[in-house]
């Protein structure tokens, strides 16, 4: 007996509201967790966000995968039970309910119904009754006419009409129970139990796939699954991975997807227009072949299985590259190859680095407008403002300077301590400020922006020129030679002593000793070190001079060693000794002793598939219509009783009006059928 | 004896003459109504037989559709004739002053003041500050003529803002024809969507109970759209109309997004008239303002109508979702929102319809609701990311 009342007990509990809205609740909050904390991110990044302490906690409680955590999934269940129960309980009844008539109203209990009226009968009551169902009828009620009084003499018309509101209770209720088991059935509840039974592990190794063990992979027979696979362009793969927890597992496909080609299609201002991929889809079984070109919004199925373009990336772009000492006094320029992807080494020096290839992109619209715009200072009124915005909606790319700059790779470089510092190069030079560059930038936080070095071009647009200038002011062995040039050509004339010239000499050599340290960093730092504060800027002014006038005759000495006639003395060519002298002293802060620069490349795209199996789809869809039927039903159906006691004895007629919701419109339903029954009752 | 008798059966011998007939709502139609009704669909066939062929099946099922949505909503609630042949007449016009060229735009006079996109838009914006002034003029100085000129400030505002999108829609094909597109795409043009709907919504209630006494306070929401808008023009230039992602490239669109607008505008009336049943409550302004049933039941009503959209809107994003990025739902925070909001909503209607609740906790709870919503709505752009990123601040 006990026993019993504990089953009650927990039905009753079941079944309730209170209960449901309790789990609706929960839900409610877990879901909210769920969007405030980045989901199935990579495991180090919560380490590092929560510390040692936390993580493992966290990671109990399942917060970096909420939606597939074990008690996130018994809530839903518990969901789907609370509400069939619901349903099981509360049905049967509606249902009744709605087929009812409530004949069986006697007259004390009409008594008691708030919306109700008596009139006098001035007309036969057979035919005030008529005329009355009559109006019901017209009015979209149906009713039941029942004797009624000891002998039968009065008669009661129970009539009811939006008696469909009712099942909107049971649609929307049936509805969400349907749309939870197609999620469950799309959910991972057989893999989770797999993986608590030990029958499958997840891989986290960075292997290639046909090395992942059995107990990784999943077979083509699994009903419900989301993964994704990266195809580079004339590869083709059969698998998916599935990324769970920390790791993935490899889904086996029952096809075999070959990328013919990706297309990527950008509108004028640069922002992709289209993405697209010619697939071969190969069955495993049947052999049977399928070439389709899949886009965003248009996926293919086959077995069942949807094909969806979600993403795309380089698939291995090959390039040729040329690396340039930047910190030797040397040119010894060398030739790399590699591709994106890939990883290959390279020696400066007597050190090895290791050069990640990570990106390549065969284009890159700049707006280049905050170059060439002018800092004037606009005191826009507001009515200018205001006049401003008037007109067509279309941008106003006036103001922008939209230009393809050409192709650019990134890059890693990673010191023996394994820290990486990101590259990212154009292959053309741009023009700056009227003067031609090849631009590098580099961060060492992904999270920040490219910060650039500038390499000048020579007259003839190439980038030797400033190769060699920049050996010669970090060669030693040169100095003297630059000492004496400059000292020569700088100052002309008998007038000038010996001695004097010696000086000058010395302390050209002084300064490029100097600036091959760190730069102009380490020619200031020796000015506030050596000089009076007094004369430091007067100083600074002098040094600048003699290292530009230094810097020239080197110019002049590489271009005799490199057997060419020596720069014109113009314009160009200060600039271009200015420009050289800032981009060594960069250099220094630039974080490699090396420069890449693209040659050639022969580009290789990816396509980012998802495959997406879902049987609960559709159980989900039906559902969802459920859902809304019963929606409009439960609001916009509104149930309303009548009932009328035509009592001859006594010449009257009672009306009393119920409905399941006490509305503005339902009272003033009740005024219009009053009045219009009370006109009835009349002659 | 017991008879039974349905709506089949037939009505003998009865001389019923004296009571009122309820006429059928079909007979009540007027010949207008039925001329406005065959002006649109005239009008989507001529669309059809023009743009047919850049148009696929679901396209053209949304153009017909459309057509016989606004004709029964202009059946059911007539001023709306009124509106669509404004609306229909003024786009036209502007369309037929461009000439197919985007630069007259600041050229033509009538298009840099008055009727085109941008100026529309800052027209509607303008107007919805006068209906503001003019509804809380006439609610605190008691005033019937200034309320009505409130009505007459949304209702031209409103219309200004459809035009604005209109022929912003134009513009948009006159900058590229891929780049022509719907204008909701983005966070500016829902905004201006948000007071479209939202005010049509109000002034629909307005008429049904009768009274302006609550425009007041729904205006103060949509001021607070119109000051959002006004902001990202001046501050952010987001005004500019951007190509669409390859995800938006989707008929899926024009529904999804309208269908969650209707929702979040009636969540927004409804938190408001909250807000004015409160302050009623509270005896504030008691006496200025309708009953307490009046505002309850406006409440009621524009949370049921925004429930049921709001249920379409994210079924159908769903269902999009399903077809862009892989899979109907992904638990991303804009879809875990949107549940977040349906469940709350939900169980407003639970206490309410089940529990019978009524009073200020009802009404706080959708002033609450609307909090929710609004965080699911911008919120979420803001500070989460996701795949549902369309408009950034």
């Amino acid at each position: 007996m006990a026993q019993h009342t504990r089953t009650r007990a927990a039905y009753d509990l079941l079944s309730s509201m209170r209960f449901a809205v309790s789990l609706l609740t929960v839900l409610a909050i877990a879901s909210v967790v769920g969007t405030v904390l980045k989901q199935a991110e990579p495991y180090p990044n919560y380490i590092s966000q929560f510390g040692q302490f936390w993580f493992p906690v966290f990671e109990a409680l399942g917060l970096y995968d909420v939606y597939h955590a074990t008690w996130f999934l018994a809530i839903l269940s518990f969901l789907v039970l609370s509400t069939s129960l619901c349903v099981y309980r509360n049905g049967p009844g509606m249902l009744r309910e709605m087929r009812n008539f409530r004949e069986q109203a006697t007259e004390r209990s009409l008594q008691h119904i708030q919306q109700r009226a008596e009139f006098e009968l001035a007309i036969s009551p057979a035919t005030a009754l008529e005329r009355a169902t009559q109006y019901l009828t017209s009015n979209g009620f149906r009713f039941r006419a029942v004797p009624r009084g000891e002998d039968g003499a009065d008669t009661l018309i129970a009539a009811k009409a939006g008696s469909y509101h009712r099942t909107g209770y049971l649609l929307t209720h049936c509805g969400i129970v349907v749309i939870c088991f197609g999620g469950l059935l799309d959910g991972n509840i057989p893999l989770k139990v797999l993986q608590l039974t030990g029958q499958k592990v997840i891989e986290t190794r960075d292997i290639p796939q046909s090395q992942v063990p059995p107990q990784s992979r999943l077979s083509p027979a699994n009903l419900s699954f989301r993964g994704n696979v990266n195809i580079p362009e004339g590869t083709s793969a059969n698998v998916v991975f599935q990324n769970v927890a920390d790791g993935y597992l490899v889904q086996d496909l029952p096809f075999t997807v070959a990328l013919k080609k990706f297309h990527i299609d950008h509108y004028s201002t640069g922002q992709p227009r289209d993405f697209a991929s010619d697939i071969v889809v190969t069955d495993n079984e049947t052999g049977e072949r399928f070439e389709r070109t899949i886009r965003v919004n248009y996926p293919f199925f086959h077995k069942g299985v949807a094909i969806y373009q979600a993403s795309f990336a380089d698939g291995g772009t090959r390039m040729q590259l040329k690396g340039w000492p930047l910190l030797s006094p040397r040119v010894a320029s060398f030739d790399v190859a590699g591709a994106v992807n890939q990883a290959t080494r390279i020696t400066s020096g007597d050190t090895e680095i290791r050069v990640e290839l990570s990106d390549f992109r065969p284009f890159n619209i700049e707006d280049l407008s905050s170059n060439t715009a002018t800092s004037r200072v606009e005191v826009a009124s507001v009515s200018k403002k205001v006049l401003d915005q008037l007109g067509s909606g279309a941008a106003d790319n006036s103001k922008k300077d939209l230009r393809n700059v050409g192709p650019s790779f990134q890059y890693r470089l990673r010191d023996a301590q394994g820290q990486a510092r990101e590259f990212s190069n154009y292959m053309l030079p741009l023009q700056l400020d009227g003067a031609w560059y090849l631009m590098t930038g580099v961060r060492s936080n992904p999270n920040e922006g490219f910060r650039f070095l500038r390499l000048p071009l020579d007259a003839d647009g190439r980038i030797d020129g400033h190769m060699q200038l920049r050996a010669l002011l970090l060669d030693e062995k040169s100095r003297a030679e630059i000492g004496r040039r400059f000292a020569r050509n700088a100052v002309s004339g008998s007038a000038v002593s010996e001695t004097m010239r010696e000086r000058l000499a010395e302390s050209a050599e002084k300064v490029l000793q100097l600036f091959a340290l760190r730069g102009f960093e380490s020619v200031g730092q020796f000015i506030e070190k050596g000089i009076p504060q007094a004369e430091q800027e007067k100083a600074a002014d002098v040094y600048v001079k003699v290292l530009e006038g230094a810097a020239l005759e080197a110019l002049q000495l590489a271009r005799e060693r490199a057997k060419l006639p020596s720069a014109p003395f113009e314009p160009q060519t200060l600039r271009f000794v200015r420009d050289s002298l800032t981009s060594v002293s960069d250099s220094f802060a630039y974080g490699a002793p090396v420069y890449l620069q693209l040659v050639q490349y022969e580009e290789i795209k990816a396509s980012g598939l998802q495959l997406t199996r879902s049987p609960g789809k559709n159980i989900v869809y039906s559902g969802s219509l459920l859902l809304v039927l019963g929606i409009f039903a439960m609001l916009y159906i509104r149930e309303r009783r009548i009932w009328l006691l035509v009592k001859p004895a006594q010449g009257k007629m009672l009306l009393a009006m119920a409905t399941n919701r006490h509305t503005l419109e339902n009272e003033r339903e009740f005024e219009r059928h009053k009045a219009a029954l009370a006109a009835a009752a009349r002659d | 004896m017991e008879l039974t008798q349905t709506q089949t059966a037939n009505q003998t011998s009865i001389q019923a003459q004296t009571l009122p007939q309820p006429q059928s709502w079909l007979r009540r139609l007027s010949w207008f109504d039925w001329a406005y009704a065959a002006a649109l669909l005239i009008g989507a066939g001529v669309a059809l037989q023009l743009y047919g062929a850049y148009m696929d099946g679901y396209e053209k099922t949304i153009l017909v559709g459309t057509a016989l949505s606004v004709a029964g909503l202009g059946w059911h609630w007539k001023p709306v004739r009124v509106l669509m042949i404004v609306l229909v007449g003024v786009s036209l016009w502007s369309i037929s002053l461009y000439q197919g060229e985007l630069a007259r735009a600041d050229k033509v006079f009538f298009l840099k003041y008055m009727i085109s996109s941008q100026t529309a838009i800052m027209w509607m914006c303008f107007l919805y500050g006068m209906a503001g002034v003019a509804y809380w003029a006439g609610l605190l100085g008691r005033a019937d003529g200034l309320a009505r000129a409130g009505t007459g400030f949304t209702w031209s505002a409103t219309t200004m803002g459809l035009i604005g999108l209109m022929v912003r829609w134009y513009e948009s094909y006159l900058i590229g024809t891929d780049v022509g597109h719907i204008p909701i795409s983005n966070l500016y043009e829902v905004f201006v969507l948000f007071c479209i709907i939202t005010s049509l919504l109000y002034l629909y209630y307005e008429g049904r109970y009768a009274t302006r006494k609550l425009g007041a306070f729904v205006l103060l929401i949509i001021l607070a759209a119109v000051w959002f808008i006004l902001w990202y023009t001046f501050d952010r230039g987001a005004h500019e109309i951007q190509p669409l992602v390859p995800a938006l490239q989707s008929w899926w669109m024009k529904i999804h997004v309208p269908a969650n607008f209707i929702g979040y505008g009636a969540f927004s009336i409804a938190a408001m008239v909250g807000v004015a049943y409160l302050l009623a409550n509270k005896g504030v302004m008691t006496r200025l303002l309708p009953p307490a049933e009046v505002m309850d039941d406006v409440m009621y009503k524009s949370i049921a109508i925004g429930f049921a959209f709001f249920t379409i809107a994210t079924i159908l994003g769903a269902m999009w979702a399903a077809e862009a990025w892989g899979g109907y739902w992904s638990w991303d925070p804009k879809e875990t929102w949107a549940l977040i909001v349906w469940l709350n909503y939900a169980a407003w209607l639970h206490m309410r319809l089940i529990k019978g609740l009524r009073g200020p906790l009802l009404a706080w709870w959708s002033v609450v609701g609307l909090m929710v919503t609004t965080f699911a709505f911008i919120g979420v752009n803001m500070f989460l990311s996701g795949l549902h990123s369309y408009g950034s601040l």
